[in-house]
């Protein structure tokens, strides 16, 4: 099953993961993380097609997606 | 399971300080992703700029140079010059190319100066807080025209890539967007070919890369469809996306 | 016996930077050096070196910011307005602690002045002339055989301490012929061990930065204080001065460059006319001998400057005297050329009035 993780050290909470994730398996977190953003969530149960748009587009590098 | 998207080698693994939703981390990643695929990392030279990139000197996984404000591209002749064996990229953004760097950008061209440039355009002066560049828009604000440019203050946005087209030198000319997932995908391969073409001594080669700054431009930063709606309603038809020079070259 | 060629202080400068290691070299062309950059362009391409005419000063100075990070022995050269415009770059170079080399070859200022030789830049030299807390290494020939053989000082003083070099010439200089005695040895770059900052291919070592910037509080503050100790360290062992006749004189010109030469002739004429009177010639102006100075200032009790200036080095003179003995200054600004007769007449004042400054008369 294909996901997506998110690195929340790393997400600056700019959204263009789930702007561009064409299944919209991509939500936002209600938690805070360290650096005081609102992190993207890993990718919803069975939803991910490891397409990679949303890792293509991290400009932090926050992404990681598995097949 | 397989992690699909490796952590680039020519980056190295630290949090970069550009703000939520800023072009420059994708395009740092690119170059970087570049390079490996390339094997050029241990060769490679890169000239950080001043400006937002300033830090690039500390991102990247090889030997850098940070220089003065627009003189990326003469440093990347002499470093070049010097070290002909070496792969040298100059990264700018708008204000440190087509402001105070228009001559040594032009000239680098001029003289087909075997670099690749790596051209950031987000039509605003970021790290000095939002001031107009030479690519702003028309009507665009900017902290130094705040109702907007206009004509008679300060005339057109420059067209780099166009205008870059008319110099022989120049062999490589592409322009491409992040603001999608295609489009970074595009400019990957534009960037490939750019630091190829010096691979294979092509002379001067040059990516423009439309890029998002949602802080000057006021976007909001938990929201990116405002910029990249900036990017496609504002950007695009005064900054057309495509190949504008590409010469073979023997 | 070693041959001595007819050389134009332009061209001897060339082919001394390029004996003393010089593989690359960018430069405008500005009169009165047109010569250095025309010379490189055909010379360096011989020795395996690049050339390379750039759009402007500012873009000169920084591909030689560029090249000599990599720890490639360059230069530029240009003259006066030219070495205002590469002021920036220097001081980046002095920030990024880079052995870069620059030529002066001085013309009448301020603004577009004139072409003719002039002492103007000595301010400009020394005094950093880019911004920040910086020295440069500067050297002032006063013959063609000098311009020939001091870029080889320059380049071993700046690769050790790791700071940008200057040599002072001035049109008159620049522009006169002579024959040329080559004393420094000739080095061939391949010979040199790469320095351990120099950027290049790397093959797995760990990366290099040349940057001249730290944002953390106190970051430049630790930076510019380590170069201090450096600047320390080159003025206890890289000082150097010419005297002549200054074992009983009463008078000592103080005087470099061109205005040393037509000192020496004042000097002459001077000591026929009954006055003890020598030369001290500085010929690191940065940095300046002031320990001999004070040194001398035990028994001369008259320092005259003489500079084609409005007067610039006479201030450290002053500095280092620090009120010991009278110093008197003879300028003559705006590339106009002293004589050695005048020179002479004002020693003569100075010694019948007791004037403390003294123009240059018309």
């Amino acid at each position: 099953m294909p996901k997506m993780e998110v690195d929340v050290d790393k997400c600056k909470g700019c959204y263009l993961c789930i702007q561009v994730c064409p299944k919209k398996c991509i939500e936002k977190s209600d938690k805070f993380s360290k650096s005081g953003y609102y992190p993207a969530l890993d990718s919803k149960e069975g939803c991910c097609i490891a397409c990679q748009s949303c890792a293509r587009i991290c400009p932090d590098l926050a992404i990681r997606v598995y097949k | 399971m397989q992690l699909l998207n490796k952590h680039p080698e020519s980056l190295l693994d630290v949090k970069m300080h550009y703000c939520p939703g800023c072009g420059h981390g994708i395009i740092h990643r690119l170059v970087a992703e570049v390079m490996d695929e390339l094997n050029i990392r241990t060769k490679t030279i890169g000239v950080a700029p001043v400006g937002c990139a300033v830090f690039a000197d500390t991102y990247f996984n090889c030997d850098m140079i940070q220089g003065p404000h627009g003189r990326g591209p003469a440093e990347a002749t002499g470093i070049k010059r010097a070290k002909p064996d070496s792969i040298v990229f100059s990264y700018q953004g708008d204000g440190d190319l087509a402001s105070i760097g228009m001559a040594e950008i032009v000239h680098a061209a001029i003289r087909s100066e075997n670099i690749t440039v790596i051209f950031v355009n987000n039509a605003i002066y970021g790290m000095t807080g939002g001031q107009m560049a030479p690519t702003t828009l028309m009507g665009q604000k900017a902290t130094t025209c705040v109702d907007g440019r206009t004509a008679k203050q300060a005339g057109y946005p420059i067209k780099m890539s166009e205008m870059l087209a008319t110099v022989d030198g120049a062999t490589y000319l592409e322009r491409t967007t992040v603001h999608t997932a295609p489009g970074v995908l595009k400019t990957k391969s534009a960037i490939k070919k750019a630091f190829q073409n010096q691979i294979d001594c092509k002379g001067f080669s040059m990516v423009e890369i439309l890029s998002m700054c949602p802080t000057n431009w006021g976007t909001r930063l938990d929201n990116p469809s405002e910029a990249t709606k900036f990017v496609a309603e504002g950007m695009l038809p005064v900054f057309p996306l495509g190949v504008y020079k590409d010469l073979k070259r023997d | 016996m070693a041959e001595k060629k007819l050389m134009k202080g332009n061209e001897a400068l060339s082919e001394g930077a390029i004996r003393a290691g010089c593989r690359f070299f960018a430069g405008y062309p500005i009169t009165p050096q047109n010569e250095v950059p025309e010379y490189m362009s055909w010379r360096l391409p011989q020795v395996g070196g690049a050339f390379v005419q750039a759009e402007s000063e500012v873009s000169a100075i920084n591909m030689v910011y560029g090249a000599g990070a990599t720890g490639v022995r360059c230069m530029t050269s240009s003259s006066s307005p030219g070495i205002s415009l590469k002021q920036e770059g220097i001081s980046y170079a002095a920030g990024a602690d880079l052995p870069i080399f620059i030529g002066n070859i001085m013309r009448g200022g301020p603004g577009l002045g004139n072409i003719a030789g002039a002492q103007g830049d000595y301010w400009q030299a020394t005094r950093g002339g880019g911004h920040g807390d910086y020295r440069c290494f500067v050297m002032a020939p006063n013959s063609v055989t000098e311009l020939a053989n001091f870029p080889h000082k320059c380049y071993e003083v700046s690769f050790k301490y790791r700071l940008p070099s200057m040599v002072l010439a001035d049109g008159i200089l620049g522009q006169m012929m002579e024959p040329v005695e080559f004393t420094t040895p000739e080095v061939d770059p391949k010979t040199l061990t790469e320095p351990a900052w120099a950027l290049g291919i790397n093959n797995g070592r760990a990366k290099r930065i040349v940057k001249s910037y730290d944002l953390k509080e106190g970051g430049v503050e630790i930076m510019v204080n380590e170069r201090v100790q450096r600047y320390k360290a080159i003025e206890a062992a890289e000082t150097m001065y010419e005297e002549k006749m200054l074992e009983d004189a009463e008078i000592a010109i103080v005087a470099y460059g061109i205005s040393a030469r037509v000192s020496v002739a004042a000097m002459k004429l001077a000591r026929e006319r009954g006055l003890k009177v020598g030369l001290f010639r500085p010929i690191t102006l940065w940095p300046f001998p002031k320990a001999r100075i004070v040194e001398l200032s035990k028994r001369i009790k008259h320092f005259i400057a003489v500079e084609m200036s409005l007067g610039q080095m006479v201030e450290d003179v002053q500095l280092a005297l620090n009120g010991r003995s009278e110093v008197h200054l003879y300028a003559k600004p705006g590339a106009s050329v002293i004589n050695a007769e005048d020179v002479c007449n004002v020693i003569e004042k100075i010694v019948k009035k007791g004037a403390k400054e003294y123009a240059a008369a018309k």
